[in-house]
């Protein structure tokens, strides 16, 4: 299988808090292989807009490197 | 071609009421979160139906990406509408919204 570069947890943080500026964001490495991350974020920006809206502003914010360095996202968001 | 599949995407979550697009089979699923999916429905004892990406892996997931906004996968399509993956699917059959969405009545909170 190809090797991709890994993501670390801080790296994560950065592309979620650049996306949503002032959201709280903790992400966890669930597996320590730096494939598998926990993200909650906690951001006004999510006021109105429906889980799957939330998600995919997340999804958006980690870009390429989901499929690609992240294997899989446990996402939960909520407003402040 | 990534157009021909999404018009197979389109036409698959026409057609079925629901619509699972996971890796393995209902019966046999390769992936712990699509497993979790199926274990929802299948709970609720209602029927799906699915299609399994595993079969072209590389041209399913760019033509959902394309189609969702969505990068992984299982993705769920309840009456031509796609409400996201396993997480959201849990969370909305916790809290009752899935029931509702499909029109079962939700179930009776403990105590």
């Amino acid at each position: 299988m190809d090797e991709t570069p890994a993501i670390e947890t801080n790296e994560l943080e950065e592309l979620i808090r650049s996306a949503l500026p002032g959201a709280e964001v903790a992400v966890t490495d669930l597996t320590g292989t730096r494939d598998h991350y926990r993200v909650e974020v906690v951001s006004g920006d999510f006021a109105g807009k429906t889980l799957v809206q939330q998600h995919q502003m997340i999804y958006a914010a980690v870009g390429g490197h989901m499929t690609q360095a992240v294997h899989a996202l446990q996402i939960r968001t909520r407003t402040p | 071609m990534t157009e021909d599949l999404q018009n197979q995407i389109k036409a698959d979550v026409a057609a079925n009421p629901i619509h699972v697009f996971m890796k393995g089979t209902p019966e046999w699923p390769q992936c712990g979160f699509s497993k979790a999916v199926c274990d929802v429905f299948n709970a609720l004892g209602v029927p799906f139906s699915a299609t399994n990406t595993l079969e072209n892996l590389d041209a399913y997931r760019p033509a959902l990406l394309a189609l969702t906004q969505w990068p992984t996968i299982p993705q769920i399509f309840v009456k031509g509408e796609f409400i996201g993956g396993c997480d959201i699917l849990i969370e909305m059959h916790n809290n009752g919204e899935l029931q509702q969405v499909l029109g079962l009545q939700a179930p009776v909170a403990a105590e």
